[in-house]
């Protein structure tokens, strides 16, 4: 009774901030109701117990990933040609594909209705699955390499194009016009 | 509690969550509540007598203890303002937001043996992550209020915040693998030994636990926004800060929240290096009676303010850091030497299981 009050609850405010976000005019609205999904997410897991994946979605979705969202729609300028006819058609193929294709491996999956007894903490099963080596170390650290040459390419895209000497040049001539 | 509540009330057991959860948030807020005030008391005094002043004297007599009751209730009698270019629903959201995550991070705090609001198994990863959606409320605060020094602020607490959070993570790491726990209430019944002295920072090793020490209560600081890393609200600069525009209990929910983060800080740092609710002489007293459980609560609550005083007394005593030197201190500095210290844990733990100490 109660588990299925919470999954209600959780499943409500995830549908409901995802239409937020989807159909409201302003840009940081949409963002911001972001959160209201993302914290539903993390609730439906705490529903089933897996409390490490509840919690692992709160801190590098809303706290990170949300969080690089709203710099990016603080820090620059929405575009001119935001609602283009040809950018509104790329979209829908995109979307519409998905949807097909997820409808398609949803209708094809068993799903188990749920008998299995659910475990009381998931910490210490995915610590000890992490340490066998021949079972999800590898990919972890495969993936985590990925990420090193993503934020190394992000590093060199974004550094500055003049010398060092010249910033500091700068620097002392701003603060010599300042005085 | 649920236990309690269910042979006093006879509810089914979804029921009394939420009842439980009722209480514990009344129990939480009027800590909270009580809490802001005496550390506001706390930083106006400490700061005076830093500063060679007096501090608030008048109020309620023996030196001024009144003071922050009388403040409390003029801001609650304060006109509500919402600026006229203000974000509405965002301005309004923002508050409410940032206290309810600080709220939520006291549910995991171990204040005796058995009080205990929820003894969460991943206790400080759930404080890690509920405390990250504090930035979004401050960036909400930020942005809500359309004003550009209030953005400014909150961009600024959103890049300082996410930056530091990797050498706080990094320095929980430390007791973590020491105790081979997350719970803090793990932490803390682990180090009840030796009559109640065995705390980290005395234990075998001492020579990890007293350099991360220092390195959580620096990340800490900043995690906090206290001086000298709250370039989120330098007054010199950016007038308040994310918090502009706003005035009365809005303003004060602000607030409560720093004095209730920079309480939390102060008691993960107890819970994992300095015993928790373990005092010197705790095993002679039987477990669970009235004076153990009171003298519990006194040593957790005494520690945790002890550590609040010293990021006051810091606070009135080092001038604050430039932007960019704050993020040279935690990208260039912290990080790498947390990393360093997880190794040595590691091989100080690897060392003992190969010895078979």
């Amino acid at each position: 009774m109660g588990i299925q009050l919470a999954f209600y609850f959780f499943a409500a405010m995830t549908l409901g901030f995802a239409l937020v976000s989807l159909f409201h005019k302003n840009v940081v609205h949409s963002a911001f109701s972001l959160l209201g999904t993302l914290l539903g997410m993390s609730g439906l897991y705490v529903t089933l117990n897996a409390d490490f994946l509840a919690m692992t979605q709160v801190l590098i979705y809303a706290g990170g990933i949300l969080m690089l969202l709203l710099f990016g729609l603080m820090l620059t300028k929405p575009s001119e040609t935001e609602r283009s006819l040809k950018r509104i058609f790329v979209a829908v193929i995109l979307a519409g594909g998905t949807a097909v294709l997820s409808a398609y491996k949803m209708a094809g999956t068993v799903w188990s209705s749920g008998d299995g007894e659910l475990p009381a903490s998931t910490v210490k099963e995915i610590g000890l699955e992490f340490l066998r080596f021949d079972e999800w170390l590898i990919a972890f650290e495969f993936a985590s390499i990925v990420l090193l040459a993503a934020l190394v390419g992000a590093v060199h895209i974004a550094r500055r194009r003049f010398p060092i000497d010249d910033t500091n040049a700068l620097l002392k001539a701003e603060q010599g016009g300042a005085n | 509690m649920i236990e309690f509540l269910r042979d006093l009330l006879g509810f089914e057991t979804w029921l009394l969550v939420i009842v439980g959860a009722l209480i514990s948030f009344l129990a939480i807020f009027g800590f909270v509540a009580v809490l802001a005030m005496v550390a506001v008391w706390l930083e106006r005094k400490v700061g005076g007598h830093i500063q060679v002043r007096l501090g608030p004297m008048r109020v309620g007599g023996w030196h001024g203890w009144a003071q922050s009751i009388a403040d409390s209730l003029k801001l609650l009698m304060k006109e509500d303002m919402v600026v006229l270019g203000a974000d509405r629903v965002l301005f309004k959201l923002a508050p409410a937001i940032v206290m309810a995550t600080a709220l939520s991070t006291f549910v995991v705090l171990p204040f005796s043996p058995d009080l205990q609001v929820a003894d969460v198994d991943l206790g400080i990863f759930f404080v890690l992550a509920i405390s990250s959606i504090t930035t979004i409320g401050v960036v909400m605060a930020g942005w809500g209020s359309n004003n550009k020094w209030s953005l400014y602020g909150a961009m600024r607490e959103a890049a300082q915040v996410a930056s530091y959070e990797i050498p706080l993570g990094l320095s929980l790491m430390m007791p973590v693998m020491y105790y081979g726990t997350f719970s803090l209430k793990a932490a803390s019944d682990a180090q009840s030994g030796w009559y109640g002295m065995q705390w980290y920072i005395f234990s075998d090793a001492f020579w990890i636990a007293i350099p991360s020490f220092f390195l959580f209560f620096t990340a800490a600081l900043a995690e906090t926004k206290r001086t000298p890393f709250d370039l989120p609200e330098t007054e010199s600069e950016l007038v308040a800060g994310f918090h502009t525009e706003y005035s009365g209990m809005r303003w004060a929910f602000f607030f409560m929240e720093e004095y209730a983060a920079m309480f939390l800080m102060g008691a993960i740092g107890t819970a994992f290096w300095l015993g928790g609710y373990s005092f010197p002489g705790m095993n002679l007293l039987e477990a669970g009676s009235f004076l153990h459980t009171v003298l519990c609560i006194g040593s957790f609550v005494t520690k945790s303010m002890l550590l609040l005083l010293v990021m006051i007394w810091v606070r009135w005593t080092l001038p604050r850091l430039r932007i960019d030197q704050v993020m040279t201190m935690g990208y260039k500095y912290l990080t790498p030497l947390c990393l360093i210290l997880v190794f040595m844990a590691a091989g100080w733990e690897y060392f003992k299981f190969a010895m078979g100490w």
